[in-house]
């Protein structure tokens, strides 16, 4: 009776979780993948094949954007990690009190808007008639408007920003459990701040720094508003490839074989960003 | 400026919000010496051990390590090393790693740091532990390689910041004996701080009593047990039994005080300035206190006190004992010959005077 009435307990817990998980992320996924084997030989028969995946070797634009995206994914990681790390330094280690609270606030504010919102702001800073272009004119640095959007570099600021927050969380989380001591002994067995910085910081904190890079990457390689908004003719990212093969061309075999492509390559990558750094997922996901 | 001394400090003071948590100290350690400083949580020891370390600059004064002046020397440029009270072991090297860490800072090459890590890990008593990770060792063993972290960069100073405080209390009483060999094995000059008078007594060859930021005694643990200076160190360090009382006479380097019931007992004047009627303490270890019968020896002084209990602890074994509603211990015999202490028996407990110490009340 009494374990029973436990069991029925475990599965009403469970239940959400498992609906979840099957009916959002197990069943698109399974079929996304079977249609994305499917070749549409006529209007309505269908037959198994793997001509979408031959296209996208094919053509080179396909797999070219394919390649800078995953590149691009990396560099704004990175270049994330690079402005995140102070940030969190800051507030794990100096900050004090309400200081502290302030500093989390100010990264999180940003997150209460949209990601539409957030990118249309940058916009206003940067298009041709903007913020930052009346500055460069006003201080005579420039002689006329300056265009600063449509470039990789705007969608690579629109990314990063975008990225921040989900870099700084883990980074202050791991940072704010070093002890003091480690770092003071550090510097007392003779290293200077170069040295207490890769030797000591950087591998204590590696869990979060693994943790963010994952979330950030991922976050990057599948966002699609802001290379969109932000990037230029040239500036194609691989998402909006999806979406039209999807929404403009009704061609949901070959949309489906290039979400599966890009599933592969996130995977792919996380592994391999794993393996590299000698993190194992559970330690680095708590 | 004698030459010999490894550390020396001049006027040291620091300041945290207007209140001097080091004020005026001034301390000279011998090379080659075990340099303990003994003080109560709080009265500014780790503080003063901070400065030595150069984590933090005083406001005033000066720090000499071997004749250099350290004031505006980085930490990790100061021939100083220290181990934390928590030992700060890099958690994420192995043992070897973290011994090597400072030799690859001093640029040894690798070949001569493995040998080198070898050598410091056998004087330890802990060979062939290289590749093993901190956290895999025992208290005592991470305690060995905190030191040997250290002393394998051969430093002139070795600064301990109570490490003993995190073991139990059998490995505490072990290492404090290992710790005194190592170092006379090694000849680096220790400056250890900790609250605990034990330690500090068994270990060291100086002993300074800090208090509220100040030095009250810098004496050998010998001198400062028989001979305190002050009231505070007289009750910090070992036990000791209080009795209070105003001064009736004082005559060769002893104090008359007459307590309370009105009987007077003798003591050897310890501090300046104490003439009659002047309140006075008497302070007098448990083991000074004899017990005697209707006739106590010549010369000593007695009172009569009214047993509560027997403490027995083997060789420590006292006996508790009130007198005016005071209470006061004496240490018993250690051939069992103490006359029956039964519970409200009297007990009469007598003194030389000459191991009783006077200290004025309110002199400090």
């Amino acid at each position: 009776m009494n374990a029973s009435a436990g069991r029925l307990s475990l599965w009403l817990l469970l239940t959400p979780f498992l609906l979840w998980i099957t009916l959002l992320v197990l069943v698109p996924h399974l079929q996304m993948l079977r249609v994305s084997f499917q070749v549409r030989e006529s209007w309505d028969t269908l037959a198994w094949g793997l001509e979408q995946y031959q296209n996208f070797f094919r053509e080179s634009y396909y797999w070219r954007t394919f390649l800078r995206t995953g590149v691009m994914s990396l560099f704004t990681t990175f270049l994330t990690l690079l402005v995140a790390f102070p940030i969190a330094w800051y507030i794990a280690r100096l900050a004090r009190g309400r200081a502290k609270g302030l500093l989390f606030l100010a990264c999180l504010i940003p997150f209460w808007a949209s990601e539409l919102v957030r990118t249309y702001g940058w916009m206003i800073l940067l298009r041709e008639s903007g913020v930052f272009s009346a500055w460069l004119q006003a201080l005579g640095w420039a002689d006329g408007p300056v265009e600063m959007l449509y470039n990789d570099v705007a969608v690579i600021i629109g990314l990063v920003y975008n990225g921040l927050l989900f870099m700084v969380v883990p980074l202050v989380t791991t940072l704010d459990g070093l002890d003091e001591n480690l770092v003071e002994a550090g510097y007392d067995l003779g290293g200077g701040h170069l040295t207490v910085l890769r030797e000591v910081v950087v591998p204590w904190a590696m869990p979060g720094i693994v943790s963010g890079c994952i979330v950030v990457f991922m976050l990057t390689l599948g966002s699609y508003l802001t290379p969109n908004l932000m990037g230029g003719k040239d500036s194609a990212w691989f998402t909006e490839q999806i979406f039209t093969q999807f929404i403009t061309r009704f061609n949901w075999e070959q949309g489906a074989a290039l979400g599966v492509l890009l599933l592969f390559l996130s995977s792919l990558i996380v592994w391999l960003g794993l393996k590299l750094s000698g993190q194992s997922l559970r330690k680095v996901m708590g | 400026m004698i030459t010999e001394s490894d550390l020396s400090c001049s006027g040291l003071v620091r300041r945290f919000a207007g209140h001097a948590a080091v004020d005026h100290i001034s301390l000279d350690v011998p090379a080659g010496t075990f340099f303990s400083i003994l003080g109560p949580s709080g009265c500014g020891k780790t503080t003063l051990l901070r400065l030595l370390a150069g984590f933090d600059r005083p406001d005033e004064g000066d720090i000499f390590i071997r004749g250099q002046r350290m004031n505006d020397v980085a930490p990790n440029k100061r021939p100083v090393n220290m181990v934390f009270q928590h030992l700060a072991l890099f958690p994420t090297m192995t043992v070897g790693d973290n011994i090597g860490y400072g030799l690859k800072r001093k640029k040894v090459p690798a070949a001569e740091r493995r040998r080198c890590i070898a050598r410091v890990l056998e004087q330890v008593g802990l060979p062939g532990l290289e590749n093993r990770n901190p956290q895999d060792l025992s208290g005592g063993q991470r305690q060995r390689v905190a030191l040997a972290r250290c002393l394998v960069l051969e430093p002139t100073l070795l600064l301990l910041d109570e490490p003993l405080g995190a073991l139990d209390l059998k490995l505490r009483e072990q290492m404090k004996i290992e710790l005194k060999h190592l170092q006379k094995a090694f000849g680096t000059t220790f400056v250890y701080i900790t609250h605990d008078q034990s330690e500090a007594m068994v270990m060291s060859d100086q002993v300074a009593v800090m208090r509220n930021g100040r030095f009250d005694q810098v004496a050998p643990p010998e001198v400062l047990y028989r001979e305190p200076a002050t009231p505070f160190v007289a009750g910090f360090v070992g036990d000791n039994n209080r009795l209070a009382g105003k001064v009736v006479s004082v005559a060769d380097g002893l104090a008359s005080l007459r307590l309370e019931d009105g009987s007077v007992v003798h003591g050897r004047l310890a501090s300046e300035g104490l003439g009659p009627g002047a309140l006075a303490e008497l302070y007098i270890r448990p083991e000074s206190l004899v017990f005697t019968g209707a006739d106590s020896p010549a010369g000593f002084s007695s009172l009569n006190a009214r047993v509560r209990a027997t403490l027995f602890d083997g060789a420590n074994s006292r006996v508790e004992a009130e007198h005016l509603g005071q209470p006061i211990f004496a240490r018993l015999p250690q051939d069992g010959s103490a006359p029956g202490l039964v519970p409200d028996a009297h007990l009469p407990l007598a003194w030389d005077p000459a191991l009783a110490c006077v200290f004025g009340v309110g002199s400090l």
